[in-house]
């Protein structure tokens, strides 16, 4: 019981650090070249802030966040391509730190999974289709007075 | 003395429940009608001994009564009313005691309103009720007790995080309960029908009005939790794709396919095996995401290992009810009689596609969300999925569906042919490619998909419209003809063309916001003015402004538009003195649909500041959107077809229904 309030008031306290005054991106780590900055900022919200919960550093205050922001830029500064920066960030803070996982051994399924739902779902509705179609033995035929009454019915329309 | 009362009721309401588990049973078994009947008078006790117990608790808030260690760890004497009310579901206890509140009341609701229903199948969804009910109180009886006592009681609280105190917790989690809740009759339903054995287009109408309810409250719920986070957050986005959200996301999207499925099975006696499966997971998503969002597995797999009462109890709870109801629908599933046939272009079809459509979405949002969560439990790897992986994998889902979307209603029951539907909607597919092209020529250069993206938006809109014109008469019907149709309409159908039509302002928000906003970033001194979006905003100075327990420093800012005043906007960041800590005020100016959203960040001791600006236009259509979805809901729930219990008006009008 206690660990558990202990682990939530570092949460929230994290949470705090986090959402605080919300501005992400200050106006001094803007780069000089629009370009480059466009990269930046569109590199910044694919990497995930380490220290809180589910934020991208493009929108987190954290100064980890904020490291993680110059450092990017540094490189970018540097002439490093996108994705060696990636190579680079996952390098030393591990794939928990990209929000889009790359595909691989152990992200495979991730990325496979909703095709294969997809495909699954689409064959069981294809065979429902199919198995209506099929002629339903199970259909009485029609008694006398059924048979009359659509007769009738079917003078009446002509 | 009241808190232990609160404490009692809570204990009264389980022993009602447990004698609402068995004996009504006891009476479905031997046909005994007033054994059957006592359900309802446990259902009834047993919500008024919660509401007595949430009383006593809400009255612990209200009067400060930190003796109380529920009240001592959330509240404080010095925050207003609103907030200590609101604060008595913003913690663990509170917010499961609010859970049970809901749940007992959807129980009593069935027992006192659901008049229509045949004596068997209402003792038998209320036992159910009662398996629920017993098992959460329970639940807060053995490790989230709200009225634990605290003494000596300390002077005062320790206040409620600063980010929860805001007029979205009033209204956002009760919002949310009741559509997750709600989703427990669908499942009680589910499993009453699976007992007695007896499913039919008749048990899909007395479900019908339960899930649309639920589906409204949820709506509108996710809806409003995605504004309150929009503007109390303070970087302008307004979905996060946080395993939070998809938590009661899920239950939405598969909600939805409920409201769809159980047409099919009202009006043509067909995917009765489905709907039924549909009923059942539906509440368990819910039950899911109440054990993401309560037990802590989602902060880290470690966090809920090292305390693991409250998750582990969830988890006994989940894998009971989802499993023993998974269980009970393979051994009972098989013995139900296909219904209706159909050929593939239908309307049934279509609802079909909707399904399956729906069903891929919710598998896709539950992989992503419970992905990192199995892989790092089973070999320690940690991973994140964000935002880009759902952008990727249920984005491209949704635009079959919003395709399919204006067909679906136009097509006939049975069988249907796609070239005369399509032929209808060509003055609809015109519109809505002008649309884009307008857009296109506005925002030349602009992204390609975001402009395809408002035709699809308009495709979904113009097309609702279609449905009800369509109905109205053929080319050539006098407008008063016309007008008399419309009028004589079912209010399903006005209802799901007004939800469809809600869809296509939801999307026409999302892209208007995402696509076409501007984003400015500078700072200020005071009296210097930046331009963003066309607006000429100017530092007027920095302020200090009291609140009852907060303090907060204010960016005093003016809004002109070709120099001419059009708002002042006081961004601000707020010091909660109890917990020293800070929120975000934004402050947002709204003209019609679109916002300029201004977030305040540091200041200096020149008095500069940074200001963070964001032009959002069509923004407000991604809140507007759903709540035209909820109208629709209502629209469609207060059909007299649904509270009378055989559709008489369909049956004059010589349309069988029991084809």
């Amino acid at each position: 019981m206690r660990r558990l309030s202990t682990i939530i008031t570092v949460l929230l306290v994290l949470l705090a650090v986090c959402a605080g005054p919300a501005i992400a991106v200050e106006p001094d780590e803007i780069l000089g070249d629009p370009v480059l900055e466009q990269r930046a900022r569109k590199l910044s919200t694919g990497l995930r802030c380490l220290v809180c919960q589910n934020q991208s550093i493009d929108d987190s205050n954290a100064p980890l966040a904020k490291d993680l922001r110059v450092l990017v830029r540094e490189k970018l500064v540097e002439g490093y391509s996108d994705q060696q920066i990636l190579d680079h960030l996952v390098d030393r803070y591990g794939e928990f730190v990209l929000l889009k996982p790359r595909f691989g051994g152990q992200t495979m399924l991730l990325w496979l999974l909703p095709g294969i739902i997809l495909g699954v779902g689409t064959i069981f509705v294809i065979r429902l289709f199919r198995r209506k179609y099929e002629p339903a033995d199970s259909v009485s035929p029609l008694n006398k007075n059924e048979e009359a009454a659509l007769t009738k019915i079917l003078d009446e329309r002509d | 003395m009241i808190a232990e009362l609160g404490h009692y009721a809570l204990i009264l309401a389980l022993a009602f429940s447990l004698v609402q588990s068995v004996v009504p049973l006891v009476g479905v078994r031997y046909r005994d009608a007033s054994l059957m009947i006592s359900a309802s008078v446990t259902a009834v006790i047993a919500f008024l001994a919660v509401a007595f117990s949430f009383a006593a608790l809400t009255d612990a808030y209200v009067s400060s009564d930190f003796s109380v260690l529920n009240v001592w760890q959330n509240s404080h004497t010095l925050k207003p009313t609103i907030f200590k009310i609101s604060g008595v579901w913003g913690n663990h206890e509170g917010s499961m005691l609010l859970w049970i509140l809901v749940l007992s009341l959807f129980s009593a609701l069935v027992a006192i309103f659901a008049k229509n229903l045949p004596g068997t199948l209402k003792a038998l969804v209320l036992v159910v009720q009662g398996w629920l009910l017993s098992t959460f109180l329970l639940f807060i009886l053995l490790t989230s007790n709200p009225f634990e006592r605290l003494i000596p009681p300390p002077l005062e609280g320790r206040d409620l995080n600063p980010i929860l105190q805001d007029i979205g917790l009033a209204i956002h989690p009760p919002l949310l309960y009741f559509g997750y809740v709600g989703f427990s009759l669908t499942f009680s339903f589910a499993l009453a029908a699976l007992i007695s054995g007896r499913i039919d287009g008749a048990w899909a109408r007395f479900v019908r009005p339960w899930a649309l309810i639920a589906w409204i409250s949820l709506t509108v719920g996710i809806a409003m939790g995605s504004y309150w986070a929009y503007y109390e957050l303070g970087w302008g986005g307004w979905w996060f794709w946080d395993p939070v959200e998809n938590a009661s996301f899920m239950p939405w999207l598969l909600g939805t396919a409920l409201i769809h499925s159980t047409l099919v099975m009202e009006k043509r006696d067909a995917l009765k095996i489905w709907t039924i499966l549909l009923a059942i997971l539906t509440f368990s998503f819910a039950l899911l995401g109440t054990f993401l969002v309560r037990s802590g597995v989602l902060t880290s797999v470690h966090s809920f290992a090292s305390d693991p009462t409250r998750g582990v109890f969830i988890l006994a709870i989940l894998v009971v009810f989802i499993g023993g109801s998974l269980a009970l629908f393979a051994l009972r599933a098989t013995t139900l009689k296909p219904g209706g046939l159909f050929q593939s272009i239908s309307r049934e079809g279509a609802l079909v596609f909707n399904n399956l459509i729906l069903a891929t979405a919710t598998a896709t949002v539950l992989v992503g969300t419970l992905y990192p969560l199995v892989l790092e439990a089973i070999n320690g790897t940690k991973i994140s999925v964000g935002p880009p992986y759902f952008n990727l994998t249920f984005g491209p889902l949704m635009i079959p569906l919003l395709i399919a979307m204006p067909l679906g209603p136009l097509m006939s029951w049975k069988r249907s042919d796609l070239m005369p539907v399509l032929a209808r909607l060509y003055f609809v597919a015109g519109l809505s490619l002008a649309a884009a092209l307008i857009v296109a020529s506005m925002t030349y250069g602009g992204p390609v998909l975001s402009v395809l993206a408002v035709g699809l938006a308009f495709w979904v809109m113009l097309g609702a419209l279609c449905e009800l014109a369509e109905r109205s008469g053929k080319k050539g019907t006098p407008l008063k003809t016309r007008m008399a149709r419309l009028t004589g309409l079912p209010r399903t159908v006005w209802g799901s063309a007004c939800a469809h039509f809600g869809v296509g302002l939801l999307v026409l928000g999302i892209v208007g916001a995402t696509a076409f906003d501007e984003e400015l970033l500078a700072q200020l001194k005071p009296g210097e003015t930046m331009n963003a979006a066309g607006y000429e905003l100017t530092h007027e100075g920095l302020g200090v402004r009291k609140g009852p327990n907060y303090e907060e420093e204010v960016v005093r800012i003016t809004v002109r538009k070709n120099g001419e005043l059009i708002a002042r906007l006081e961004p601000a960041k707020r010091v909660y003195q109890a917990r020293k800590s800070t929120t975000t005020e934004a402050a947002i100016k709204t003209s019609f649909l679109t916002q300029l959203y201004v977030s305040p960040g540091e200041t200096f001791p020149d008095q500069s500041a940074v200001i963070h600006v964001w032009w959002k236009p069509l923004v407000v259509l991604i809140w507007f959107g759903p709540v035209v979805m909820a109208i629709g809901g209502l629209i469609s729930f207060s059909d007299r077809r649904l509270r009378v219990g055989v559709p008489t008006k369909a049956l004059k009008k010589g349309q069988p229904a029991n084809a």
